[in-house]
């Protein structure tokens, strides 16, 4: 097994867990870091595939910084999202009639 | 010979520095609450970045970098203090239990 | 023999710390472990050879993502050690789904790791007329400068999808004397750090991303500390620095259609000066965007 190979399979295995975690779980922001998990096992992989050939992959290291900022992006609008919604159950929790 | 001693010097040093890292995080384990903590890990943490430190310049290409190595440590030092006392002042003044 | 032991043991921390994100005891124990998490993957990222990456993932994933998570973890109405109640056959039958998924993974990945990368001899062998001497700043702002472009445009997507979500304000506590003095010591390490990083990138690994993350990070810093009054996107220098990385990459575009040989081509000889204008433009875009979408206050639509 060469090293490339076996950080793809540590990359594969932490999408995995990011999916389960997706699959499972209920709390918002455990989500979204499930879904970041999933995100970093694609970029784990990716640079794997990268460390085939010394120096790394310049392309691939590219594509995955500007993977990363966008994931970074798409986190902090979830955040905003997630806190928005969780805001509007409050109140709403809080204005029915307790039964 | 000098060589071979400078090279077991930083060995020294670098292992040194290593049981320092580790008994910090065994003192994280095991004090009983966040100040004491607190304590174990930065004192432990700093002086064993320092051992590393002398033993990496040891083996140093040039007197440029053994002074890079210094400020990143000096940088390290400042952080991890204020970093401790930051920690130590929310633990006394909002208690949890964990 | 170290190498696979030092491998090994870093891969399997990775799963630790990744699984304690998922399945911690409360949210606060969760975020913690996340941030460490990030941390780790830098270091993976520099034991595979990308340094560039190393440097973005610590500022980024596991510093800015951190405050993300504090300062969403804080306005949690409810208390927030309320663990997940998911049953245990949910949980089964999730993992009864996803183990055959790994190794169908593996199955298909495994052959991919023989074949031989044909990329990186191309990409050297264009490297003199790129304008810089580092293939990943080269790949980034020459080869797939369209990416980069897109890039930026997806940032101010999510600060405009940020904004439309109404005001959000910061219930920062009164900060205490030594951390204002700290981040009076950071903040200028910091912008000479970025300044620094955003130089080099043209011969070593850096450039405009790290050093925008580094800006916004010591942004983010001065404004927990209270020494940065609150930032609105409905502050015009603002609101023209975040849009004008964006505005500069696009005239560029603009011009080599015009007057040039086709979008984003840069004329040779011309390649380094574009490269650093966009590059710096870039930079204190992308700073403003990431502690807008950080630590920004939306303000009310109709003020």
């Amino acid at each position: 097994m060469t090293s490339s190979l076996f950080w793809m399979i540590i990359g594969a295995t932490l999408w995995l867990l990011g999916l389960h975690g997706l699959l499972t779980l209920r709390q918002a922001l455990r989500r979204i870091i499930a879904f970041n998990l999933m995100g970093s096992g694609v970029f784990l992989v990716m640079i794997a595939l990268a460390a085939r050939s010394q120096p790394s992959d310049p392309l691939l290291v590219a594509l995955v910084v500007t993977g990363l900022v966008v994931a970074v992006s798409a986190t902090a609008l979830a955040l905003r999202l997630a806190g928005v919604a969780q805001g509007q159950e409050h109140s709403k929790g809080q204005q029915e009639p307790r039964q | 010979m000098t060589e071979l001693l400078l090279d077991g010097l930083s060995w020294l040093l670098l292992i040194g520095g290593l049981l320092f890292f580790v008994a910090g995080s065994i003192g994280l384990l095991r004090f009983p609450d966040t100040v004491s903590r607190l304590h174990a890990l930065t004192k432990a943490d700093t002086l064993g970045l320092g051992l590393v430190i002398a033993g990496l310049s040891l083996r140093a290409d040039s007197l440029w970098e053994v002074g890079q190595m210094v400020l990143i440590w000096l940088l390290l030092l400042a952080s991890s203090a204020t970093a401790c006392q930051l920690l130590a002042r929310q633990a006394g003044e909002e208690p949890r239990d964990d | 023999m170290t190498e696979w032991l030092f491998d090994g043991v870093l891969g399997l921390l990775l799963l630790g710390l990744a699984f304690g994100a998922l399945h911690g005891r409360n949210l606060y124990t969760s975020v913690l472990l996340f941030i460490a998490f990030g941390l780790a993957l830098a270091l993976i990222w520099a034991r595979l050879g990308a340094a560039d990456l190393a440097l973005a993932e610590a500022a980024i994933g596991a510093g800015l993502t951190g405050v993300l998570l504090f300062t969403a973890l804080a306005r949690q109405p409810g208390p927030a050690d309320l663990p997940d109640a998911t049953g245990t056959r949910l949980r089964l039958g999730a993992a009864a789904v996803v183990l055959p998924m790994l190794i169908l993974l593996v199955q298909g990945l495994a052959p991919l790791s023989a074949v031989e990368p044909r990329m990186p001899a191309l990409i050297t062998l264009h490297l003199d007329e790129a304008g810089v001497s580092h293939p990943v700043t080269a790949v980034l702002l020459n080869y797939r400068a369209w990416d980069t472009l897109l890039e930026l445009a997806v940032l101010l997507l999510a600060l405009l999808g940020a904004r439309q979500l109404g005001p959000r304000p910061l219930e920062l506590a009164e900060p205490w004397p030594l951390l204002r003095a700290w981040a009076r010591v950071l903040a200028p390490l910091l912008v000479l750090a970025a300044g620094y990083i955003l130089w080099r990138g043209a011969s070593a690994p850096g450039g405009a991303f790290q050093a925008g993350a580094l800006l916004a990070s010591g942004v983010v810093l001065l404004r927990l500390s209270g020494l940065v009054p609150r930032l609105r996107w409905s502050f015009t220098p603002l609101r023209l620095l975040v849009l004008g990385g964006l505005l500069v990459f696009i005239g560029v575009a603009l011009m080599t259609a015009w007057l040039g040989e086709g979008w984003l081509t840069y004329p040779s000889g011309a390649a380094k000066l574009l490269i650093v204008l966009i590059e710096s433009v870039a930079t204190l875009s992308i700073a403003a965007s990431l502690s807008l979408l950080v630590v920004g206050e939306g303000e009310d639509v109709s003020s």
